[in-house]
């Protein structure tokens, strides 16, 4: 009985993280067909930011939900217009001009911060359940995940910006043609999705040592997690973040951890072998 | 056309000895060596994307799979010359496999990143987590993150007493790229090199003229991983140590750098670029006032930016340009942005 | 009695709830020149894609030459010498006229023949001029002209092209017209096509398509002076 409330509790966890983990990118790849490989370091740096701040005293939910978002959705900002603007259409440029990029943050990272590991203690504490010690701040995450896409369909379903967002995302030609700039909706986009990439990088940030090369932990995860998803940018987020992040834990559960990341992997590659075009072309076909 | 391929291997053959004799004196051959062996992976990626349009996020996985063949190998055998032949063998033999699953579910783009990318990284972590004491291959302890050390390393063929290092290495090595270099001129002369070409500006087309495109893709790549395989080889030997880095994304990344900055649809440029930025980061990491990482990922950003089409097509514009020959227009430029977009 | 060289028995391709090609049953002699017309989305390019093998019909059969090809892949289907030009110029910008062309002729001849027929090829199609010069410089007309060297230079027994005729000149359209005679002395073809112009001065028999289906195949004067196929094309009530 325990052992299977504890097992839930982890496998909702992974299928949490891996949501926080690909949403910017789900965000920023679903409205602009771009690939930001720099999305990692986005995440590094919401970490570094939230450490940052706790460190001038602000309060470390303060820092962690306003804070680094803010602050990555401001680099992010700038990072499109200085870069990304230039490569709109141009798909795999834009891939290897933000790889470049993880490069250069990685770089200024290691300069500023050191190549030293740095963390914040987990602001919620643990609790037991039967002989089993649950990490408190694993429910937090789980939360956090699902006010997440609640609040991101909302957004999109909802609001004025969701309507002309989602009409971006079908025909941007059209959107413009009616009126709404591309760029400026792209700018903004590309904040928004940078700030999501902030959050869970600020989120994340208690549970692992944070070093300047971070982002690579989370890159892969996150490019396979929204590749797979597909088309839908909800659905696809959430169907294949829950794929992925059940295959993870069973395989962690038994056998190891490592074996774990190494079955999400295959699994990915077995996936995109067989669905090509992500599991929303197939399934949950034209839902958000 | 037989005439220019000849005279193209002259020329091959008169600027690689000029190179082979005068670039010891200005730099080491220790530091040359793995220039080198850079220039055959920088390669190894040049031809598979530059003239087959196949995007590949993961040679460094083909290039640390040669060496790993390599060393465990040559712990078994004690002799290096099977495992030389192994560690060209394997790899390629690997992304045939690999490719035939990729190029026959019609992937592209993206996907095919996705793809060589994810395989990068589990080959990354598989490794890693090794270090326990059941992981052995034969008598070779795979040691994960602390890689395997102490291998056989190159002999002259049937004595394994002889070896073959410090300069005469580099010119075993030097050797090796250009003949290397030798067979990928002739193979894009050939008609599947052309063919090749074709592929990469027209998939639909060259399967409606009734070419296999899969098959023929699956077999380029597999040449691109046998040539990166023997570079990673060379590698292993050079380093006299191989680790589970050798498959980091990290090492992805800067064979891609290397080929935007020399030039995609040139055999020569992904070999300037390899060479050129591994000598520049070796400058760099003589210093520390500014970090490695940020430098090459300036690079990088900077030439998708403003050179996307690379040094060694820009410089030769600009050649032909200075020396006021009509030149004929080169149609690799548009040839590696397709190779990119297409 | 000259043979079948291409025959569909019930085929269909649905999309989803759209049915774009429905139970057609079609059959091509050796040296017979046909053409498909009917309105936009009656289902003509679709059923072109199902027997070049670009799509794999829901249901139904394609034969060629009395083999079943069903779901085979474009390059099978070309490989058995049946010449595809699809309905946007498909060609390999970046290569010359001579290349592009050469490459075709590759497939199927040695690189020694290849290169003698290429020549041969850009004689009869009077590409001289441009021979050397990359397809992504030239003209939309020039490049529909290059691709029906790319068909013509393998020698095909079956040709299938998909609006040959779109966004040619008039001197242009003439030019291919006389190419495409010239085919069927060889090879039986097969024209999808919405310019009634030049439908008129080259088919013999047409098969006119309606909502996916085959609404009648007869003559080209009696199709053109049909009620039915009028009322189809002009939108008029009955």
């Amino acid at each position: 009985m325990d052992i299977s409330f504890v097992i839930l509790v982890e496998m909702l966890y992974a299928i949490a993280s891996l949501v926080l983990i690909s949403a910017g990118l789900a965000v920023v790849f679903g409205m602009m067909k771009v690939i930001n490989l720099a999305h990692g370091e986005f995440m590094m740096m919401g970490g570094y930011a939230t450490i940052t701040a706790v460190g001038l005293g602000v309060n470390v939910f303060i820092a962690m939900l306003i804070v680094a978002p803010l602050v990555v959705g401001l680099i992010g900002l700038v990072v499109e217009r200085l870069v990304i603007r230039h490569l709109y259409g141009r798909l795999v440029d834009t891939m290897l001009a933000t790889w470049g990029l993880s490069l250069v943050f990685i770089g200024l990272a290691t300069m500023i911060f050191g190549n030293t590991t740095t963390g914040i203690s987990t602001p919620i504490p643990g609790f037991t359940v039967g002989a089993y010690q649950i990490n408190g701040y694993n429910f937090f995450i789980i939360v956090m995940a699902v006010v997440l896409v609640i609040a991101l369909y909302a957004v999109l379903k909802g609001t004025r910006a969701g309507l002309i967002a989602r009409g971006t995302m079908q025909r941007s030609d059209m959107a413009a043609a009616l009126g709404y700039s591309p760029d400026r909706i792209y700018m903004a986009t590309f904040f928004f999705g940078s700030a999501l990439s902030g959050l869970a990088g600020a989120i994340l940030a208690p549970l692992v040592g944070l070093v300047p090369t971070s982002g690579g932990a989370y890159i892969a995860k996150a490019f396979i997690t929204v590749i797979a998803g597909g088309p839908s940018l909800i659905a696809g987020l959430v169907s294949s973040a829950t794929s992925f992040g059940l295959v993870n834990q069973i395989f962690t559960f038994a056998v190891s951890p490592v074996i774990g990341e190494v079955a999400l992997l295959i699994a990915a590659v077995i996936l995109l072998r067989a669905m090509p075009q992500g599991i929303t072309s197939r399934f949950f076909k034209g839902k958000l | 056309m037989e005439r220019s391929a000849k005279r193209d291997v002259v020329v091959t053959l008169i600027v690689s000895a000029i190179l082979i004799a005068v670039m010891p004196m200005l730099i080491g051959t220790y530091t040359l060596t793995v220039l080198v062996i850079y220039g055959m992976l920088g390669l190894s990626l040049g031809l598979i994307w530059g003239f087959g349009g196949i995007l590949c996020f993961g040679q460094a996985a083909f290039f640390g799979l040669g060496a790993y063949v390599y060393a465990i190998a040559a712990v078994n055998i004690g002799e290096s010359t099977l495992p030389m032949i192994l560690a060209v063998l394997l790899p390629g033999a690997f992304a045939a496999v690999l490719g035939a699953v990729m190029f026959y579910g019609r992937l592209t783009d993206v996907y095919l990143g996705v793809i060589t990318l994810v395989v990068t990284l589990i080959l990354f972590k598989f490794i890693n987590s090794t270090a326990g004491p059941q992981y052995v291959i034969g008598d070779a302890r795979l040691g994960g993150f602390n890689g395997i050390p102490g291998f056989q390393t190159l002999n002259v063929p049937g004595d394994s007493g002889a070896y073959i290092w410090g300069d005469a290495y580099f010119y075993v090595c030097a050797v090796a790229l250009v003949i290397v270099f030798l067979l990928v001129t002739w193979l894009l002369r050939s008609s599947f090199g052309r063919i090749a070409i074709g592929i990469r500006e027209n998939e639909t087309r060259m399967a409606l003229i009734g070419y296999d495109v899969a098959a023929r893709k699956t077999v380029l790549f597999a040449i691109g991983a046998a040539i990166a395989g023997l570079a990673g080889a060379l590698f292993a030997n050079w380093a006299e140590i191989v680790t589970p880095n050798l498959f980091s994304l990290g090492q992805s990344a800067e064979i891609i750098i290397w080929c935007i900055v020399g030039g995609l649809g040139t055999r020569l440029g992904p070999i300037v670029g390899a060479a050129g930025l591994a000598y520049l980061k070796f400058l760099l990491g003589q210093q520390s006032m500014i970090d490695n990482t940020l430098i090459m990922g300036l690079v990088l950003v900077i030439f998708v930016l403003f050179l996307p089409r690379g040094l060694v097509p820009a410089v030769g514009s600009l050649w032909h340009a200075s020396v006021g020959r009509t030149a004929r227009r080169r149609p690799a430029n548009r040839r590696m942005r397709r190779a990119r977009h297409g | 009695m000259a043979e079948t060289v291409l025959e569909t028995a019930g085929l269909t391709m649905r999309f989803g709830g759209v049915t774009a090609s429905d139970n057609v049953d079609f059959k091509l002699k050796a040296r017979e020149l046909r053409c498909l017309i009917g309105p936009n989305g009656a289902g003509k390019s679709t059923f072109f894609k199902c027997v070049t093998g670009l799509l794999t019909p829901s249901e139904g059969h394609v034969f060629m030459r009395g083999q079943e090809v069903t779901g085979w892949m474009p390059h099978q289907v070309a490989s058995l010498g049946v010449g595809i030009k699809t309905q946007t110029p498909n060609v390999m910008d970046a290569l010359s006229v001579h290349e592009n062309i050469w490459l075709a002729a590759r497939r199927f001849f040695t690189p020694v023949e290849a290169v003698a027929r290429t020549d041969d090829v850009i004689d009869r199609l009077a590409l001289g001029s441009i021979a050397r010069t990359d397809l992504g410089q030239l003209a939309h007309g020039e490049r529909q002209r290059v691709e029906l060297g790319l068909v013509v230079v393998t020698d095909p027994w079956l040709v299938l092209l998909d609006e040959p005729a779109a966004g040619m000149s008039a001197a242009d359209v003439d030019r291919m017209t006389g190419i495409i005679l010239e085919m069927t002395r060889s090879a039986a073809v097969v024209i999808v096509e919405h310019d009634m112009q030049f439908i008129r001065s080259i088919a013999e028999t047409v098969t006119v398509f309606h909502q996916g289906a085959v609404l009648m195949e007869d003559h080209v004067d009696r199709v053109m002076t049909d009620e039915t196929v009028r009322r189809v094309y002009l939108g008029k009530k009955a």
